[in-house]
């Protein structure tokens, strides 16, 4: 018997260890038959856009020289997007939008592998896949091939999509972009085994692609053709140098190969290490007592952190944005086109002002996202079961309700605050007149949080419908001035109609009109929740 | 004695479902009342509804003689709940929840709070995401019976915990009796209905079916006779209310109900009794009588 045990032992541990893997791949595939569909398609309709976009910017080739030349000197816009390659339509496709179609991919690859490694785990459902017929490496295997097809996929359809500027370069943009996705999902399977919480590894890989993000813009400050050993060290910096478009170098390829490989055996082996449920990073203990005392400071406890993130991202945005203003100006003077589309967004005044302004409203339209995310913590915490035994103490629904409010609007307020401030610190002059500029922005924003309120008051079913709202009104904002949308689509969103400042005229009765809608809609919206059925 | 809760005719319909037809419900002030039902029957949704977290359709209400849904508030500083399905924030530990819930209820009784982690054996540094379902509920049941209240609400509170616990919070139960609290005892557990409650409802689709005490509702039903006796056992099959009569030789089984027992009694000691014992229903009978029911019920159509 203790000959054959070892044997039979070893046989186990082979093949065995993938069972069940084809199943849970399809199944993985099955719960993300929208939302991958819905990132490739987003992914994709941004970079096959461009050449159309840039057709229109820059039409001549003395324009696209033009913006080489500046793109060479200005060292601050380079952080931003990259050096130029090349002068062709594909290459400054490449140029303007593989960084941010990478940065998309690999946000949409972590999801994707916390979402069916730790978020099995930490919810328990993973146990009772792992009782049936699956072996022991088939979840982080489906995993990653569930990033791997969705990556794959995306990568077909650039290459296809951009097949008409040049297949070559389309196939080594395309490849690029995917592989940035699959370095970065490899990257979540590391930070999912480390991390008990499904939260924390998605937070700690979206710190390693923001430092990757940062590396990379670091390196192009400095270096005018991608050279520089901080963007050598980013997976970002390799796309850019893999230049599509531009005189490819396919070897470039190898490196995401060889990164992929590497993590993903470092994944494995820290998966082969470790128990099911457990981590490398045990939880820290509690506090034995606690100071929370009422509805309030719970809500305060459970949005500090989401509040704080917000508050740092918004500065440093300010900060950045504030710091290429002067550049970004002069690139922007020299063309007509991308005059207008600024002039669209951000109102007919001296340039400065009018990009100051296209800026300030691109973050009011974020911040419209950070107050739904707020308001719609009501709903998580009610749909989760917590808010029922909340509710039962001597807690009324408004009191409850509130504490999240005055985060979700009070929030809304301090990051815009903060941006302002940024901008402030990374321009230097104009203090008084960018703030005034940030605040205008609230009423539209806090129309949006009052939707939010609405929905979930009465609706809460469809809650999730003000992400649509906040998502339409990002996407008027946006791009709605360069595709030049006529007004009526523009007013459509809150957005619109806000006085264009700095630069423009104060116009009082649309921010009145829009705070009063939004405290009309808050206030319906609390109406409907006091009188439903709490759901359960 | 004054009502704790009264409910009277509650209706309440989610879309199609009929989750309430008509609930009726009394509980006295210092009893402790189980509260029975198969999955389904209600039990959590009445429950809901006496927290004013759903709002009845149809049908009265009261609660320590308040309307549960226009006086939520004012009532649940003189109520504690513990929920069948303990959901805790992740990053918060258990003993800032426990706290947390005494302070919303109006105070906790930190020597009460610190005996009764102790003797749940709960470890309260420990983070929500990483307790197991029975801490969870420890939890709950600790942020309960530590706070200063009238009535205690548990809703299944030992569906998760282990034997040794069910044992300590079948004290805790009795201590909170002794104390003159009430509680509404939701459950599936029969025995630990049996060992704690004064006087049981038992629902079943909506609809109350049973109510009482365990004596009044054992007079209901059927007790179950096993008599040895010293001649041949006589007219037993005639006498009214005898049921599943086995008779082999001098041995008899039978079941009688229970208001019946004492002709049967009479019978068998004409007969000469050699041994005699008599068995109670035990709620679990008592139970699955309304449920057979309706399991037959269903099986007819």
């Amino acid at each position: 018997m203790t000959a054959v045990a070892p044997a039979f032992a070893v046989r186990t541990g082979g093949s065995r260890q993938l069972a069940g893997t084809g199943t849970l791949l399809r199944f993985a595939l099955r719960r993300n038959r929208s939302m991958i569909p819905l990132w490739v398609a987003i992914n994709a309709l941004m970079v096959l856009s461009m050449p159309g976009t840039l057709k229109g910017l820059y039409g001549t080739a003395a324009q696209r020289a033009d913006l080489a030349d500046q793109m060479a000197t200005n060292s601050s816009l380079r952080a931003m997007v990259g050096p130029v390659f090349g002068e062709s339509l594909g290459a400054l496709t490449a140029w303007r939008i593989g960084v941010y179609a990478a940065l998309l991919a690999a946000v949409m690859s972590l999801l994707v592998v916390v979402r069916h490694t730790r978020d099995e785990e930490e919810s328990g459902r993973q146990e009772l896949i792992s009782s049936a017929m699956v072996g022991r490496r088939a979840p982080l295997t489906a995993a990653l091939l569930t990033a791997a097809v969705a990556n794959a996929v995306l990568a077909l359809v650039i290459t296809g999509g951009l097949a008409g500027q040049g297949a070559t370069g389309a196939l080594a943009l395309g490849l690029g972009i995917a592989g940035v996705g699959m370095v970065f999902a490899t990257m979540a399977a590391i930070a999912a085994q480390l991390t008990e919480s499904a939260r924390l590894a998605r937070g700690l890989t979206s710190a390693v692609l923001g430092a990757a993000f940062v590396l990379r813009a670091a390196g192009d400050a400095g270096s005018s053709d991608g050279s520089s050993v901080l963007t050598w060290l980013s997976p970002l910096g390799w796309l850019e140098n893999e230049r599509p478009y531009a005189g490819e170098r396919w070897w470039v390829l190898l490196l995401f190969a060889a990164a992929v490989l590497v993590q993903g055996m470092l994944a494995y082996t820290l998966a082969g290490r470790r128990d099911i449920g457990m981590s490398f990073l045990p939880t820290r203990p509690g506090p034995a007592t606690g100071r929370l005392g009422s509805a309030g400071a719970l809500a305060w406890r459970l949005q500090r952190g989401g509040v704080l993130g917000w508050s740092v991202g918004f500065f440093l945005a300010g900060v950045v944005y504030g710091g290429m203003t002067d550049g970004a100006t002069d690139l922007v003077g020299d063309n007509d086109k991308a005059r207008e589309i600024f002039q669209r967004m951000g109102g007919q005044s001296g340039l400065t002002d009018t990009f100051l302004a296209a800026m300030v409203g691109i973050m009011g339209l974020v911040a419209a996202l950070y107050i739904v995310a707020s308001v719609l913590r009501l709903n998580g915490e009610e749909t989760s079961g917590r808010a029922e035994p909340v509710l039962a103490n001597a807690v009324g629904r408004l009191r409850w309700a509130g504490g999240h409010l005055v985060i979700a609007f009070g929030g809304a307020a301090l990051i815009m605050i903060l941006s302002g401030l940024g901008f402030a610190v990374g321009y230097g002059k104009e203090i008084g007149p960018i703030l005034g500029a940030c605040l205008v922005q609230l009423p539209a924003i806090w129309v949006i949080g009052g939707l939010a309120v609405l929905f979930y008051g009465v609706f809460p079913q469809g809650a999730a419908a003000a992400w649509g709202v906040a998502g339409a009104a990002l996407l008027i904002g946006w791009v709605g001035p360069a595709l030049d949308l006529p007004q009526a689509v523009l007013d459509i969103s809150p957005f619109g109609h806000l006085p264009k400042l700095p630069g423009g005229e104060m116009d009082w009765p649309p921010v009145l009109l829009l705070t009063a809608l939004a405290a009309v809609l808050v206030a319906a919206g609390l109406t409907g929740l006091r009188r439903r059925d709490l759901s359960t | 004695m004054t009502k704790a809760i009264t409910v009277s005719g509650l209706h309440k319909s989610f879309g199609r479902t009929h989750a309430l037809a008509g609930l009726d419900l009394g509980v006295e002030a210092g009893e402790v009342h189980g509260f029975l039902g198969p999955n389904g029957a209600g039990k959590s949704t009445t429950i809901r509804v006496l927290l004013g977290l759903l709002r009845a359709d149809s049908g009265a209400a009261q609660v320590l003689g308040r309307d549960p849904w226009a006086d939520a508030v004012e009532l649940h500083r003189r109520v504690a709940y513990v929920p069948g399905d303990v959901t805790l924030w992740r990053n918060l530990s258990g003993g800032e929840v426990i706290d947390l819930y005494g302070r919303l209820r109006g105070g906790l009784d930190q020597a009460r709070r610190a005996e009764l982690i102790e003797r749940f054996e709960l470890d309260p540094t420990k983070k929500g995401r990483t307790y197991s379902k029975g801490n969870r509920q420890k939890v709950a049941l600790v942020a309960a019976f530590a706070s200063d209240v009238d009535l205690l609400i548990l809703d299944e509170p030992t569906s998760g915990l282990d034997p040794l616990m069910e044992e300590v919070f079948q004290r805790c139960v009795e201590e909170e009796r002794r104390r003159g609290r009430t509680i509404l005892l939701s459950s599936h557990i029969l025995s630990e209905v049996e060992e704690l409650c004064d006087r049981v409802s038992i629902i079943r689709k909506g609809r109350t079916v049973e109510s009482g005490s365990l004596s009044e509702l054992r007079h209901l039903t059927r007790t179950s006779v096993t008599a040895e006796l010293a001649g041949t056992p006589n007219g037993l099959a005639g006498l009214p209310g005898v049921h599943d009569l086995d008779i082999q030789g001098r041995r008899v089984r039978l079941q009688v109900e229970t208001d019946k027992l004492d002709a049967v009694l009479r019978s068998l000691g004409e007969s000469g009794v050699r041994s005699l014992t008599s068995t109670p229903p035990t709620l679990e009978e008592l139970f699955l009588r309304h449920y057979q029911d309706e399991l037959q019920e269903e099986g007819a159509r």
